[in-house]
């Protein structure tokens, strides 16, 4: 029997594994080095990063939520220039692979970091993070808006050059997500990351007020799942070609699976590893399995899967 | 390889007994060798509520006494107070049930090569580690003193065994229904002038290690203290449950209190910044 290619491709770069970290669920990859080695997973995915140090949102900056949770970081980090420092060439020296996160409040900020990332060695991928809810004000979440989507992605494609793949991570607290993914790829994005988080709020009884510190925050885990799956399948039903790296409450293979077959080819796994620090391990595990007793030979078969036309 | 999380490990462990304590229960669990890695102020991680529950984070739990044992190898005790979901499920696991845990996780308490003069004040079940933190101050020959406070009678957790390893032990109760009315603060200002004191080692709500923090400020007096944040995941990858401690050149980082803590050095907490956002300085 031929052996099963778990391998994916995401715009140009290519991974032995589809399961990645979702950024802001890794820190830098250090942390949970501890349980596996993280050369035996797709790429690290790094918490976004900014211009600058940053202390993020107050606190409290967590709620437990039916199935999920809801945060409020803000992007607290260590600024770009420390963290290419620092953070990258200690994941290169792990063999991980690499995706940059990157998040700015301006169009030039963004352009500024790529240039950056780009000046650095042992980078995959670039994830632009144009979707972050925790930023001051709601209408710096460029995803919400097409035309500032596509001059962040513009900006940073201009600067980038063809060297690196760009990924455009988008929000699906929007009307129209096709039309914003396809925006974004019209102006230089190679794939897409979806989903963010989705905005909610928890209100304290004992307080009367807005639990988190920052008011709103951004729901993730199990619950905003199937928000995951319809997001995926509606975006790659709009642009079939465009490789999408799938995220949104994945705890397991099943659910992993699940993601592939509405149409992404990569797939990855962030407040499960809050719960379950060897997630990521399991899901990849189990996902092999599945797709090889459901009699796929590649990973690639089975992306978009769900969309076949009638037998 | 990193030195964040160096002795941790994600295993399974058996509940070997849990038992009503006054208001909180007293959980051993059966962990094998990795005892010899937990040290006083450590904590464990515990995944809750069973599988496909809707509780997806695990709930933190401060050690509060390793020992050996002959029938059950290495064991760790738990002191839970069952508040919430997550703790009141926990409490309600009989012996015998198998829990995902993680552990050794945060710093411990430091501790001193030399013996010391070292005063233990402990709030609520917030006293639980202070009892195993006391007999190993012992065993290194300091003088251990001990304050426990509560609102009222019922939520001072003091065993009857763990007193034997403390030289002294006074209970403040706000209402007054145990011990002496008032707080722990309340005799610590005379006890640090008399040269009573050289090392506090506090663990308990945040009021109080604060209270405490402005006491021992410039009496040279060392104040180690286990804070409690709110944390999602407790290894270090969330974020959430940071503080604003002091740096050497003034400025001030935001520390996740599960990896640079729980116990952290109350003179460089920032207490009055606790909740909000200090400026960067660069």
């Amino acid at each position: 029997m031929k052996e099963f290619d778990f391998g994916t491709d995401l715009g140009g770069a290519w991974f032995a594994s589809p399961i990645f970290t979702a950024s802001g669920c890794a820190s830098s990859g250090k942390e949970l080095a501890q349980f596996f080695p993280l050369k035996e997973i797709g790429a690290v995915v790094t918490k976004s990063v900014m211009t600058k140090p940053r202390h993020g949102r107050p606190t409290p900056r967590m709620a437990e939520t039916p199935s999920g949770m809801l945060n409020s970081i803000g992007l607290q980090g260590p600024g770009i220039d420390y963290f290419l420092a620092n953070d990258v060439p200690w994941l290169v020296e792990q063999q991980a692979r690499v995706i940059v996160s990157i998040a700015g409040e301006t169009v030039e900020e963004y352009s500024t970091l790529a240039r950056k990332v780009r000046s650095v060695a042992g980078i995959s991928a670039l994830e632009v993070n144009i979707s972050c809810p925790n930023v001051e004000n709601r209408g710096l979440v460029f995803a919400c808006d097409p035309e500032a989507s596509r001059r962040v992605i513009d900006g940073v494609r201009k600067t980038i050059g063809g060297e690196l793949p760009i990924i455009a991570k988008l929000t699906p607290d929007v009307t129209n997500l096709p039309a914003i993914a396809s925006g974004v790829v019209d102006a230089g994005a190679d794939a897409l990351a979806l989903i963010n988080t989705v905005l909610g709020m928890v209100i304290n009884l004992d307080t009367m007020r807005p639990h988190l510190g920052g008011k709103t925050g951004g729901l993730s885990g199990p619950a905003i799942r199937p928000v995951a799956v319809r997001a995926i399948y509606q975006v790659h039903e709009a642009l079939p070609k465009v490789p999408i790296l799938g995220m949104g409450g994945v705890s397991n293979g099943r659910d992993a699976l699940e993601l592939i077959l509405a149409g992404a080819c990569g797939v990855s796994v962030g407040t499960a590893s809050f719960g379950n620090p060897t997630a990521i391990i399991s899901i990849q595990n189990e996902l092999r399995d599945l797709l090889i007793a459901r009699g796929f030979t590649s990973l690639k078969q089975a992306v978009g899967y769900a969309h076949r036309a009638e037998a | 390889m990193s030195t964040i999380n160096r002795f941790a490990s994600q295993f399974v462990a058996t509940i070997v007994a849990n038992k009503r304590v006054g208001q909180y229960h007293q959980i051993i669990l059966q962990v094998g060798d990795i005892v010899t890695s937990c040290k006083p102020g450590n904590f464990v991680a515990i995944r809750v509520g069973g599988e496909d529950s809707r509780m997806i984070l695990r709930r933190a739990f401060a050690i509060s006494r390793t020992s050996h044992t002959a029938s059950f190898g290495g064991t760790l005790e738990l002191i839970v107070a069952p508040h919430g979901s997550g703790s009141k499920w926990l409490c309600a696991q009989e012996e015998g049930v198998e829990l995902d845990v993680v552990t050794p996780l945060g710093t411990a308490f430091g501790i001193p090569t030399e013996p010391v003069k070292a005063l233990l004040v402990g709030g609520g079940y917030g006293s639980a580690p202070l009892f195993g933190l006391a007999e190993v101050l012992k065993n290194r020959g300091c003088r251990v003193d001990m304050l426990l406070g509560a609102s009222t009678g019922q939520k001072i957790y003091a065993p009857m065994e763990g007193k034997r390893a403390v030289n002294s032990l006074r209970i403040y109760t706000e209402d007054g229904s145990v011990g002496e009315r008032g707080r722990v603060t309340d005799p610590m200002w005379a006890m640090i002038e008399d040269g009573a004191v050289d090392v506090i080692y506090s663990c308990g709500p945040m009021a109080m290690l604060r209270a405490i923090s402005e006491l021992a400020k410039d009496t040279g007096v060392v104040h180690q203290c286990a804070v409690e944040e709110a944390m999602a995941c407790g290894v270090g990858i969330c974020m959430t449950c940071v503080l604003p401690v002091k740096n050497e050149d003034g400025s001030t980082s935001m520390l996740r209190s599960c990896i640079d803590g729980p116990v952290m050095d109350g003179s460089v907490v920032q207490w009055d910044l606790v909740g909000q956002i200090p400026e960067v300085t660069q």
